[in-house]
């Protein structure tokens, strides 16, 4: 998705200067907090105490967060790497397999509109108010704080999404490749394998990513289904803000450190991120 | 001998198999979405419905379960921090809401317009979307820290009073709001502009050439065709700014007192911190009842206007 130079509306002379210098103060005011909060966790407390904006860096935030004994985040970290993959897979074979039935197959039109309708509805309801039967049920089955608690949970929180988005991937193939396999003698099942599934592959790399993300910054549920061994990084992080005396120079390591995948997946993959994000809104 | 099976005999099974898979193959691809999503939302609703006329209480790490109709609504009706919550949410819903949207739209023009960088800028906005909520929580809760936060630093190298942003009754819920705001704008930003991005150019350059001026041409032509991407981004926008929940936990808490109470916060101490599983399946209800009749009201909005149009 590269960008066309041209536009039919270009600025010209003082106003391109003042909408260029906007729009370096808008780009400005968005990253500014994040090179803050990276300063910071590069300060030692009594540096961030003082407010100082000349110090020596120190990776000792880290290596604190990340090694010390007193420190779980190590272990936050390979929890939510679990259960954000975990949790991933699952919601793209679940997802798009109901996305290809939905589109393939003449589902009556009642019964598409009420399972499209009430993903819609579940995408909207705040999840907290599901999350007080799901932590009685998970209680009573026995799976209250373990990971299958969140991969269950996180799979079905990103259903919609993946389904949604898998859909209007699948309507962009042309009817006609699909059909010609069958006529051709390829079976039902093959045409979803070896034509469908690859011609939708960009789709199957913008959920996945979206998937990913979304289940490692997940926060009420794990907060309510998980305790001290299950926690995942957004818990932990939490905790430390939480703390009765905050250790803000962990607690700012800790932040940089949760944004590293959203940061690398977008590095890898903005422009499926930016049509997975935007896909619907605009047709 | 039998333990060997013929090679065309397995063969044969396989093909069999692959036969009834191939058959079935439009009931299986549905049914576990179908099964997880009747698991995992029907059913805890029905639950909810069960729990909203009962006294649920753990004893032993089992729920024992009592019917007590009446007794959460009374525990709603009663509730004096539940009117505070519903009105400090519609004031960050409401400002929220519509500075993300003004702010947003008004960038998407610009950088429309722009002949380079629009990039680079899609690119720094995408980042607030993507990172943990929980993150920018704690990112924002530094730079508002009353004794080091960058305000308070600027405001005192100004010779200005610093400002207590989350401690204080008056100051607090501004202070949310505008983390909200930064957070979002990114995302109705992204939307208008590939719906911008999407208006045809011709159309631009012939009313340029009947001799428009740039604001007319905004006004007239781009952002009515703006419409329904504004009416997508304005209805998620205010369906998730009313789930706001990480951010706000973070940063404040519900407090000082509770000026900062959201109905989402509340919601979630009256189930956890509370222990009131009845009185909350009773406001996850009304919740959830509340937005479903808006969502209905929104399509049949949308519906209207797609016909007068």
């Amino acid at each position: 998705m590269t960008h066309g130079t041209s536009t039919a509306l270009p600025f010209a002379g003082r106003e391109r200067a003042i909408g260029l210098a906007l729009l370096v103060l808008a780009v400005a005011v968005v990253v500014g907090p994040f090179v803050w909060i990276a300063l910071q966790s590069f300060k030692r407390q009594i540096d961030i105490l003082t407010g100082a904006w000349v110090f020596t860096p120190t990776l000792a935030n880290y290596v604190d967060v990340l090694f010390s004994r007193r420190s779980d985040f190590a272990g936050n970290v390979t929890n939510s790497a679990i259960v954000a993959m975990a949790s991933t897979v699952l919601v793209l074979v679940i997802g798009t397999l109901a996305a290809y039935s939905l589109h393939r197959f003449r589902w009556s039109r009642a019964i598409s509109a009420a399972f499209l309708g009430w993903t819609l509805v579940f995408h909207m309801v705040p999840l907290l108010t599901l999350v007080g039967p799901w932590y009685v049920a998970f209680r009573e089955l026995g799976l209250y704080d373990t990971l299958w608690a969140l991969v269950i949970t996180h799979v079905t929180i990103n259903l919609p999404m993946t389904v949604w988005l898998m859909m209007a991937f699948f309507r962009e193939i042309p009817h006609e490749i699909e059909e010609a396999a069958l006529v051709d003698g390829c079976r039902p099942l093959q045409a979803f394998w070896r034509i469908a599934l690859p011609l939708a592959a960009p789709g199957l790399i913008a959920a996945g990513i979206l998937a990913f993300i979304f289940s490692w910054n997940e926060f009420s549920v794990a907060l309510t289904l998980t305790s001290r061994e299950t926690a995942t990084v957004p818990v932990a992080v939490a905790r430390f803000a939480q703390q009765y005396e905050v250790q803000h120079s962990q607690m700012a390591a800790a932040s940089v450190v949760s944004t590293l995948p959203a940061l690398l997946l977008m590095a890898l993959g903005q422009r499926f991120v930016v049509r997975g994000l935007t896909l619907g809104a605009v047709k | 001998m039998a333990s060997i099976p013929h090679p065309a005999g397995r063969v044969a099974a396989r093909a069999g198999l692959v036969d009834r898979l191939d058959r079935t193959f439009r009931w299986w691809s549905f049914a576990p979405a179908v099964v997880l999503l009747f698991v995992l939302t029907i059913f805890p609703i029905v639950n909810l419905l069960r729990m909203a006329v009962s006294n649920v209480q753990f004893v032993d790490g089992r729920a024992v379960w009592s019917f007590a109709p009446g007794r959460n609504l009374q525990a709603m009706l009663g509730d004096p921090v539940l009117g505070a919550a519903v009105v400090n949410t519609a004031v960050f819903v409401v400002v929220a809401v519509a500075l993300e949207m003004a702010i947003g739209i008004g960038l998407a023009l610009l950088v429309a317009r722009l002949d380079r960088g629009k990039g680079l800028v899609r690119t720094a906005m995408i980042l607030p979307i993507l990172v943990p909520p929980v993150a920018i929580g704690s990112m924002w809760k530094l730079m508002y820290n009353y004794d080091f936060g960058v305000f308070n630093q600027a405001l005192t190298a100004l010779g200005a009073m610093p400002v207590n942003w989350l401690g204080s009754t008056s100051v607090a819920l501004t202070s949310v709001i505008l983390v909200d705001v930064w957070h979002w704008v990114p995302f109705v930003f992204l939307i208008l502009f590939a719906a911008v991005e999407g208006v045809p150019q011709d159309v631009i350059e012939a009313a340029r050439i009947d001799g428009a001026t740039s604001g007319q041409v905004t006004r007239r032509i781009i952002l009515p065709l703006l419409a329904p991407a504004i009416g997508v981004a304005l209805l998620f926008r205010g369906i998730f700014a009313f789930k706001a929940f990480d951010e706000v936990f973070l940063l404040t808490g519900g407090g000082p007192g509770t000026s900062t109470e959201l109905v989402s916060l509340h919601l979630y101490k009256v189930f956890f911190e509370q222990n009131q599983l009845g009185y909350g399946a009773m406001l996850s209800l009304a919740i959830i009842a509340m937005i479903v009749a808006f969502l209905l009201v929104a399509r049949r909005a949308g519906t209207a206007l797609a016909t007068t149009r």
